[in-house]
């Protein structure tokens, strides 16, 4: 960043222009700066749903598309992260006690023998600030685990994330037994991590693979959406 | 004459030799690879490489290996790609099996090296391994593609779940192993030394002779 730059005041930018400044400092993975323009928009009378997806999701989503455009690299989008994850401190709680509109529930975790929660934590920051109620069950997860944690959350989805080939076919064991127990269709499930591919998602029977976490934000909205109709419908 | 590491990793080794069989390997294992063709007398034997530092993006090794194969098949009697599926999720086997030619077993160099069976007994969920290559190339693979020159705090968000470093030594080298440690330090966890010599490589190799 320039020293121009540098000496910019926060409080003093008028509410568009520091929006487009916390747009730039999410970019720039600035965490102090993100907090403080936060609590300026919640001194502003902000509501806490619309820090979170004007200034922080909008932000990410510029964030997530240069990294899927290769113009940003995981580092970056880890620093932005990291900034974001600082916004949503503050913001969790208030969205809480706000009644903010809750899209669906997820329930989401990297699947056993595998630590790499890189992207599994990403998507759950980004699927919290879309909305949705994230239940993040961390790593090396078993069946068992997944299956206790869909019977006591009840969510709509169900995220396994993988990083290792060696891991990935786990997900079709964990598929399989939801099969096997009858409850597979009670969930939307959503597959990703870097080896996998759409055709590894069709022949596990997951619902989809998501490519990154903007992918899966869309895509479990999309499954959301088609639930409700299906529910309107019926 | 062995290229230097440098240029196996990002430039890989246009065809070496006059044998019939070619080698199609990733820059990595080049050093590994000459010294098994050459202790066993397998002239008829080619290794050519592509850039090792597609081990980052190995979305990219697929095109890369096609590419190659197509480039050099009328060339060759016989191609073997001394690759194992390095995080292709079984997409570089589909396509090897389409274009016909034989790959190496195993996830990965750390699973051959220690061999398949034995890796897999093992079930180190959390340990990160270093080879002799990564060990001399660990700032170009790890720290600087990571970041971590720049931003050091982002080291527990890549390796806060791992507890160790194992270094697969494929060679005795007491500077290498004073480096790995150092590796070891720098992303804050255990280290073990293991050594491993070619493992599974040989035997892959030995099959192909």
């Amino acid at each position: 960043m320039s020293d121009e730059e540098d000496d910019i005041i926060l409080s003093e930018l008028d509410d568009e222009e520091l929006v487009a400044q916390m747009f730039d400092d999410l970019y720039d993975g600035l965490k102090e700066e993100i907090e403080e323009g936060v609590n300026i928009l919640l001194e502003r009378k902000w509501e806490p749903y619309d820090v979170l997806t004007k200034a922080l999701v909008g932000g990410m989503t510029i964030v997530g598309n240069d990294f899927r455009d290769g113009i940003l690299f995981v580092p970056e989008v880890l620093l932005a992260a990291n900034a974001m994850k600082g916004g949503m401190a503050i913001l969790k709680p208030l969205l809480i006690e706000t009644g903010a509109p809750r899209v669906g529930k997820m329930v989401i975790g990297t699947v056993k023998g595998d630590i790499h929660d890189i992207g599994k934590n990403l998507v759950g920051m980004m699927m919290e600030g879309a909305g949705f109620e994230v239940i993040d069950l961390g790593i090396n997860n078993s069946v068992e685990a997944y299956l206790d944690a869909l019977a006591a959350e009840t969510p709509d989805i169900l995220g396994m994330s993988a990083l290792l080939t060696t891991t990935m076919p786990y997900m079709k064991v964990v598929i399989d037994t939801m099969v096997e127990k009858g409850i597979r269709d009670d969930y939307t499930v959503l597959v990703g991590g870097a080896p996998l591919n759409e055709e590894f998602g069709k022949a596990i029977g997951a619902d989809a693979y998501c490519r990154d976490a903007a992918v899966a934000v869309e895509t479990a909205k999309e499954f959301m959406s088609r639930k409700h109709n299906q529910m309107a419908a019926g | 004459m062995t290229p230097d590491d440098s240029t196996l990793r990002d430039q890989g080794l246009a065809p070496q030799g006059a044998g019939k069989v070619l080698l199609l390997a990733c820059g990595a294992l080049a050093r590994e690879i000459l010294a098994v063709k050459e202790g066993n007398g397998w002239d008829h034997m080619t290794l050519a490489c592509l850039p090792a530092i597609l081990h980052n993006t190995p979305e990219k090794i697929v095109p890369a290996v096609r590419d190659a194969v197509a480039k050099h098949r009328d060339s060759f009697d016989k191609i073997f790609v001394v690759y194992a599926d390095c995080g292709t999720g079984g997409l570089l086997k589909a396509a090897c099996d389409e274009m016909g030619v034989d790959m190496v077993d195993g996830p990965h160099c750390y699973s051959f090296y220690d061999g398949n069976a034995a890796f897999e007994a093992r079930n180190e969920v959390t340990s990160f391994y270093l080879t002799d290559f990564l060990c001399r190339q660990f700032d170009a693979f790890v720290t600087k593609p990571l970041g971590l020159d720049r931003h050091p705090e982002l080291r527990d968000m890549y390796f806060g779940n791992y507890e160790k470093l194992v270094y697969q030594a494929q060679s005795r080298d007491a500077a290498l192993e004073e480096k790995a440690k150092a590796c070891a330090e720098f992303l804050g966890l255990e280290y073990e030394y293991r050594f491993t010599g070619y493992g599974d490589l040989e035997t892959a190799l030995t099959s192909q002779a």
